[in-house]
């Protein structure tokens, strides 16, 4: 893959002299030129409110938030722009579908689920919990346990942001909708669609959730597709502005998908920079971006494996996870080791990182994390163990 | 100018792991269990998963102290220096204790990320200090 290092302003920044060695992309990705530069030309060039001017700035303004819909649409391989809708985040695209869920339906989930795909469900819903098999992955004949006639949804992540696990999302839905046809399927995509291509027909999932600032684009947007007939079924998540056809005192009839489900003014800016972001990954390649990431992942794996202490969690071999590692090192807490590796401008994230469930079941209190993106380079790696190594032994 | 103040507060700060700090994580004081305590209170940060447990002995003053608990260095030397620094002390000496004391005890300023696992231990006798009054009047 071409070096990309020099269009992430970021990259360039020294703090006490020494450079920044960002290792903390599974919580928010660095944003290129490309993307900044996008959306202050909206806020330069034709800063207007969007769906309502008559007049030049504001018409180029909706143009350019559609256009962003319908690259984001072809980016995952979905059949129309209209089934994307924008949220704030894939937190909030999750809660816009579990708000039809009553208490009395039966939910299936993972263990290994961020928080944004597990306490919705918990709070609406009747959840059962998928645990882990062999090697930290999902067995998939445990869905013939799972899954009951009963069943309305399994909530899935496409890639654990903890464990880096890669779900086979293809064949789940496929067994999924063998057992139970009217079992939806919702995928956690947040930690897959910026890194890897995603077709969501050729998964024959029913909703995608993710976020852009993942993925290169600004904070503050986030993405849901669903199915067509799913979506018009659905009632609207907010009500306001910009959602509706016509509003009488006595009545409301609500606008057409995708806007019946983004009441109020949108993130116009956020919008028209994720489409930037798309573009640039696409110009990349996400062949390219996930080669890549592997080639890191198993570079950063064998390293940390000769770290005396270090204990790795996840798949084992770099081609069934995505760009993230999580571990822990022996009579060293997490936040102790995030802390000194700061000293040094290695960023990386300690914690539970959003999945206290998947925590508690592997019986740690937390785990340092490192994960990976397009900027990654084998010297961040380096940097990364050569702090560990100092920690071990200012501790051992 | 405004901008260096600011970014002061995030300068490397080795202090934070100084070879005190250091000895009472790896030697912890009057760290297990006491016989028979008066309280025993509990405290945990889940973000990070520090944990923190005291139990005290009481008449009048402080007579005996044990922590024990798992988390960071940071919590967990805090813990051991406070138990040291509170043995004698009466509940009017300990509710005047505040996030100053402990930073004086650490010998070191804390970064905004780090107060919490600092001052958990705090939290927790003082948590112990409202028990007491419940229990003892």
């Amino acid at each position: 893959m071409k070096d990309v290092r020099s269009d992430f302003p970021q990259l360039k920044r020294k703090i006490n002299g020494k450079r920044l060695v960002y290792l903390d992309s599974s919580a928010t990705s660095l944003k290129p030129r490309q993307v900044i530069e996008k959306e202050q030309e909206y806020y330069t060039q034709y800063c207007a409110n969007v769906f309502r001017g008559i007049y030049k700035t504001s018409e180029e303004a909706t143009e350019e938030f559609e256009n962003a819909r319908t690259k984001v649409a072809a980016f995952i391989g979905a059949k129309e722009s209209a089934e994307v809708i924008f949220t704030r985040n894939t937190s909030e695209s999750i809660n816009l579908v579990a708000q039809a869920m009553k208490k009395t339906d039966e939910v299936v989930t993972t263990i290994m689920e961020h928080h944004s795909n597990f306490v919705p469900w918990q709070q609406l819903a009747e959840l059962k919990v998928w645990k882990l098999g062999e090697d930290r992955r999902l067995d998939l004949r445990e869905l013939d346990r799972l899954v009951t006639p009963k069943t309305k949804l399994l909530a899935i992540t496409a890639v654990s942001n903890v464990l880096g696990t890669i779900s086979p999302i293809r064949n789940i839905c496929h067994i999924v909708k063998k057992i139970n046809p009217h079992c939806l399927v919702l995928v956690d995509a947040a930690q897959a669609v910026p890194h890897m291509k995603i077709n969501i027909e050729d998964w024959k999932a029913d909703f995608v959730a993710f976020s852009s600032h993942k993925m290169l684009g600004p904070t503050g947007v986030g993405v849901l597709w669903g199915r067509r007939e799913l979506l018009e079924e659905l009632s609207p998540y907010q009500y306001g502005g910009e959602m509706i056809k016509e509003v009488h005192v006595d009545k409301t009839i609500f606008a057409d998908l995708p806007h019946k489900f983004e009441a109020g003014t949108p993130h116009i800016a956020g919008v028209i920079g994720l489409g930037a972001a798309v573009d640039y990954l696409q110009a990349l390649g996400m062949d390219a971006i996930r080669k890549h990431e592997i080639e890191i992942t198993r570079y950063a794996l064998k390293a940390l494996a000769n770290i005396k202490g270090i204990s790795i969690y996840g798949p084992h071999d770099a081609q069934d996870r995505g760009g993230v590692i999580a571990f822990t090192m022996k009579d060293t807490h997490a936040h102790d080791i995030a802390q000194l590796l700061d000293e040094n401008n290695v960023c990386i994230r300690a914690g539970h990182h959003c999945a206290m469930p998947l925590h508690e079941y592997l019986h740690i209190p937390a785990t340092a994390r490192a994960s990976f993106y397009i900027y990654t380079t084998k010297e961040d790696v380096d940097a990364l163990i050569v702090g560990l190594e100092k920690i071990r032994k200012i501790f051992a | 100018m405004w901008g260096w103040r600011r970014l002061e507060k995030f300068l490397p700060n080795m202090d934070l792991y100084r070879d005190s700090i250091l000895d009472h994580y790896k030697h912890p004081r009057n760290f297990g269990h006491l016989d028979k305590p008066d309280v025993v209170t509990e405290e945990g940060n889940v973000t990070c998963g520090d944990r923190v447990v005291m139990e005290i002995k009481y008449k009048g003053k402080i007579e005996d102290i044990r922590f024990n608990g798992d988390g960071c260095a940071i919590s967990q030397a805090s813990a051991s220096m406070l138990t040291e620094k509170v043995k004698g002390m009466n509940k009017k000496q300990m509710r005047k204790l505040s996030r100053i004391d402990i930073e004086n005890m650490l010998g070191t300023t804390l970064t905004p990320s780090r107060v919490k696992c600092a001052t958990l231990p705090l939290e927790v006798l003082q948590k112990a200090m409202v028990s007491l009054n419940e229990n003892y009047g």
